[in-house]
């Protein structure tokens, strides 16, 4: 059977081999060619020696998630085809480097799937090269076999390349060459899957990660200050920001410890700046501290919570949605708090700008809920619009001069608890804020009238964010409304979602999906009245079903049914629509 | 000039220090230090941790950052880089700083970074009702170590040495004047400054008072210290015993922190504009 304009595909390797690096170029070759990418790194935590893979997917319409099949593997070692020769169709192909691996090889996959023998070491040596190169000449195969022609992988390459000299240019570009035309001389037979770059307006888009949608809107939102302590999977966050740091005026800091690094954070946002910290869910334990002392001088940060698998140490490299609950009540005391997650790079953009808005509109402490596999997967997006970008600094004062009533009141108690914010060094004034519970000015004030009146001056700011989420789209929904079956998630199931509802609805069934978006304050009104008279499937990636309990703490409704996935590996798209399909049995 | 008396850097809180405590020795000398250096009052930031020392932040009319315990040098540091117009001075109790805080010590201290800490180093946990704290001397009976500390103490000064601080010096709440001239220093001073101040706790520690002081500080300069020379700030730093010498230890020129960061050497962060321009430009690289 031949299939047109879909595809999906795993590059698989040492670690250390760079497979990711061939993944993204690969990736981005289509992107050229006007289609819809998902590509996603399955490492496991050590730099050499172990298996790393890249899936990625190609296709003319949205995709979201690793297809559970492969059509066309390239294996750059033995060992990736022993691990994943059963996931090949049944018409698939395999590109393997005939030097390294016997075609007599128990771990070639069986008759019927396309043995594709390329020489690449051989090829190598030709090219005078390193061996990496090989990795190009294999992605050259590939589009030779799929169809898909050698323009835009050169382009990619160039530009890739560019800034390491014309002499790696023209060796990476000869390499590609190489394989394509290896390719095109050997294998005649034309392949299940062909790939075609499609002309006219489909070059709108963009390929990145969550952590570079979440660093560019951080960029975007005029952040100029990042502390943060190496931990995957947001280190990459964390990297992009440096690496841009310069250009756009952004400080960064790598912190001794998370400690330090809210800490820094928090300084530099009472001192004025736009500040933000990353890190995961170890990582975030330690910040907890500093998030309650936040959450008491009011002062606005943005903490981008990137899970993986826990608890503690957990699987370093692979996703989870296990600290939901977690973000919720970090923190001893009370305090408002918000809570985003957003479900796609677009919303990891734009959700990123409005976390910067509301932490200073409302001085209070916003997590970004993100998980491994929205954040280290490149997925296709729409290129972002500058033009939608808006920064609100809220009720911050003018740095100039103070001309206020003096005392400068940093903690006044308003009707809407969200005092006129003042930093240090503006003239005619001094800033006092304290951890302590402290009076108007912000000096220490324990007496009982006073706690409560500050205590509920920080909640009335909490209202004002609930009245304020009409403002967003705190929750999305998906398909019909009139539908029977509501499927609920958050963050990173959401295009796995919309892919298994996709193939449902095609399949003739009646539903839809409602992603939750907001955490705290949570939307209860607009939730409950998605899910009223619905039979409801909960998908999340955890044991507890975390969502759903607190859907049921906030609404009172319970959901029906439980789809949840907790081995580190995201959902893919047939996997949850048989799954569906048996809860609905 | 601007004058600055230390009427003005009063606030009307009222003092909770025990009499007789040498905070008020370190208050003082912070607020004469500060009289002295006639620089604007809202060019300072004073960030504190928590303990008896903490408290210092209610007392001084100056910006201020009461934070949480040990977390006094992040804090700093994050302001610091957000606003370097802003002179950051940092007070720390010993257990703060030496025990809970002790992990960020040695890293703002080879990072340079423009911050002055003064310790006060009491000995003891004070607002906790006396328990052990780091540089108790070894056998130092209290409630958490009623048969006498078991391990050594920590030297604040050998540690800040080895840790490249580019400013170490002691003071001692019993001479205020001259703590106050090591403040102005390590106002003065371009980079991480470390001011160990031997403070007394009159409640919960009889052992180091100031009488046991008074009989053992000598004053390095009137000793033809050098203070240039590594070594010998080395070698007086391990002075614990019958003689305790206070003054400045060491101090050297080195680049701070900020100097390397291109992206603020012209202005402040916090007075560079905030919305980004090329943009754009940018987000071309991923299509």
């Amino acid at each position: 059977m031949t299939r047109t304009n879909e595809i999906s595909l795993l590059i698989g390797g040492q670690a250390g081999a760079g497979i990711s690096a061939a993944g993204l170029l690969l990736g981005k070759t289509f992107l050229r060619g006007g289609l819809h990418v998902f590509g996603t790194i399955d490492y496991p935590s050590l730099i050499r020696g172990g298996h790393n893979f890249y899936l990625l997917r190609a296709a003319t319409r949205p995709v979201f998630a690793q297809w559970d099949k492969i059509d066309l593997m390239i294996a750059l070692d033995e060992r990736t085809l022993e691990r994943h020769r059963e996931e090949l169709v049944s018409d698939g192909g395999v590109i393997f480097d005939s030097d390294e691996i016997s075609p007599d090889s128990p771990n070639l996959p069986p008759s019927g799937v396309q043995r594709y023998a390329v020489p690449l070491e051989s090829i190598v040596k030709e090219l005078n090269a390193p061996k990496v190169v090989q990795n190009t000449i294999a992605l050259g195969a590939a589009l030779g076999i799929l169809g898909y022609g050698i323009t835009q992988l050169e382009e990619i390459l160039q530009e890739t390349f560019k800034a390491k000299g014309d002499k790696i240019v023209s060796m990476n570009v000869d390499a590609a060459r190489k394989g394509y035309n290896y390719a095109h001389e050997h294998f005649a037979s034309e392949f299940c899957c062909q790939l075609k770059p499609r002309t006219g307006k489909h070059h709108q888009h963009m390929l990145l990660t969550g952590n570079e949608a979440v660093g560019l809107g951080a960029i975007a939102a005029g952040c100029k200050f990042i502390a943060a302590y190496p931990m995957t999977p947001a280190s990459p966050l964390f990297h992009f920001l440096i690496a841009q740091a310069e250009r756009f005026g952004i400080v960064t800091l790598q912190a001794e410890s998370e400690i330090a690094a809210i800490n820094m954070t928090i300084g530099a946002a009472y001192a004025g700046l736009r500040a933000m910290t990353s890190t995961s869910g170890g990582g975030f334990c330690l910040m907890t501290e500093g998030l309650s002392m936040a959450g008491m001088t009011e002062t606005p940060v943005v903490i981008m919570l990137g899970q993986r698998t826990g608890p503690s140490t957990g699987l370093p490299t692979y996703t989870a949605q296990g600290d939901l609950h977690f973000a919720l009540h970090a923190g001893h005391g009370e305090f408002p708090r918000v809570v985003i997650a957003p479900g796609d790079i677009r919303e990891c953009f734009q959700l990123t700008i409005d976390a910067f808005n509301l932490a200073e509109e409302f001085q209070t402490p916003v997590i970004l809920l993100t998980d491994k596999h929205l954040i280290e997967s490149h997925i296709t997006t729409q290129t972002f619009d500058t033009g939608l970008v808006s920064i609100d600094r809220g009720k911050l004062l003018p740095m100039e001069r103070y001309t206020g009533p003096t005392p400068y009141l940093r903690f006044k108690l308003v009707d809407d608890g969200i005092s006129p914010r003042l930093v240090p060094g503006t003239l005619g004034a001094t800033v006092h804020a304290d951890s302590a519970e402290h009076g108007e000015q912000g000096f220490v004030n324990d007496t009982a009238d006073n706690t409560r009146q500050m205590a509920d001056k920080r909640f009335r700011k909490r209202s004002e964010i609930q009245k304020a989420l009409s403002r967003y789209d705190a929750v999305k929904t998906f398909g019909s409304k009139d539908a029977d079956v509501t499927l609920v998630g958050w963050g990173s199931t959401k295009g796995v979602v919309l892919e298994a509802v996709e193939i449902l609805q095609e399949e003739g069934r009646s539903l839809n999906f409602l992603q939750i978006i907001f955490m705290a304050p949570f939307p209860a009104q607009l939730v409950s009245k998605a899910l009223k008279g619905k039979t409801t499937i909960l998908v999340e990636s955890n044991r507890t079903a975390q969502l759903g309990s607190l859907i049921r703490e906030q609404t009172g409704h319970r959901v029906a049914h439980k789809i949840l996935r907790y081995d580190g590996r995201p959902f893919n798209p047939l996997q949850l629509v048989a799954r569906i399909k048996e809860v609905l049995k | 000039m601007t004058s600055l008396t230390r009427e003005d850097l009063k606030t009307e809180q009222p003092i909770s220090w025990c009499p007789g405590c040498g905070n008020f020795g370190i208050l003082r000398a912070l607020q004469t230090a500060l009289v002295d250096l006639k620089i604007p009052r809202e060019k300072y930031l004073v960030v504190t941790g928590i303990g008896c020392h903490g408290k210092l932040f209610n007392y001084i009319n100056i910006n201020g950052f009461h934070g949480i315990h040990g977390r006094v040098l992040p804090f700093a540091t994050g302001a610091k880089l957000a606003n370097h117009d802003l002179i950051v001075l940092g007070f720390a109790g010993d257990g703060d700083q030496y025990d809970e805080g002790l992990g960020h010590f040695p890293h703002a201290a080879r990072r340079n970074i423009d911050v002055k800490l003064f310790t006060h180093d009491n000995k003891v946990y004070g607002l906790t009702t006396g328990q052990t704290s780091p540089t108790s001397p070894q056998g130092y009976k209290s409630k958490t170590s009623p048969g006498g500390a078991i391990p050594t103490p920590i030297n604040p000064l050998m540690l800040a040495l080895a840790s490249n601080a580019s400013f170490v010096a002691r003071g001692f709440v019993g001479d205020v004047t001259h703590m106050k001239e090591l403040m102005k220093a390590a106002i003065q001073h371009k980079g991480f400054a470390l001011v160990d101040i031997l403070q007394v706790c009159i409640t919960f520690n009889r052992a180091q008072t100031y009488q046991f002081y008074r009989d053992r500080v000598y004053k390095l300069e009137e000793e033809n210290h050098d203070a240039t020379d590594l070594q010998q700030a080395l070698k007086r730093s391990r002075e614990t015993g019958d003689r305790i010498p206070i003054g400045i230890f060491y101090q050297e020129e080195r680049p701070v922190y900020r100097a390397r960061l291109p992206q603020i050497k012209t202005q402040p962060l916090i007075k560079q504009p905030i919305k980004p321009t090329k943009l754009k430009q940018l987000l071309r690289e991923f299509t």
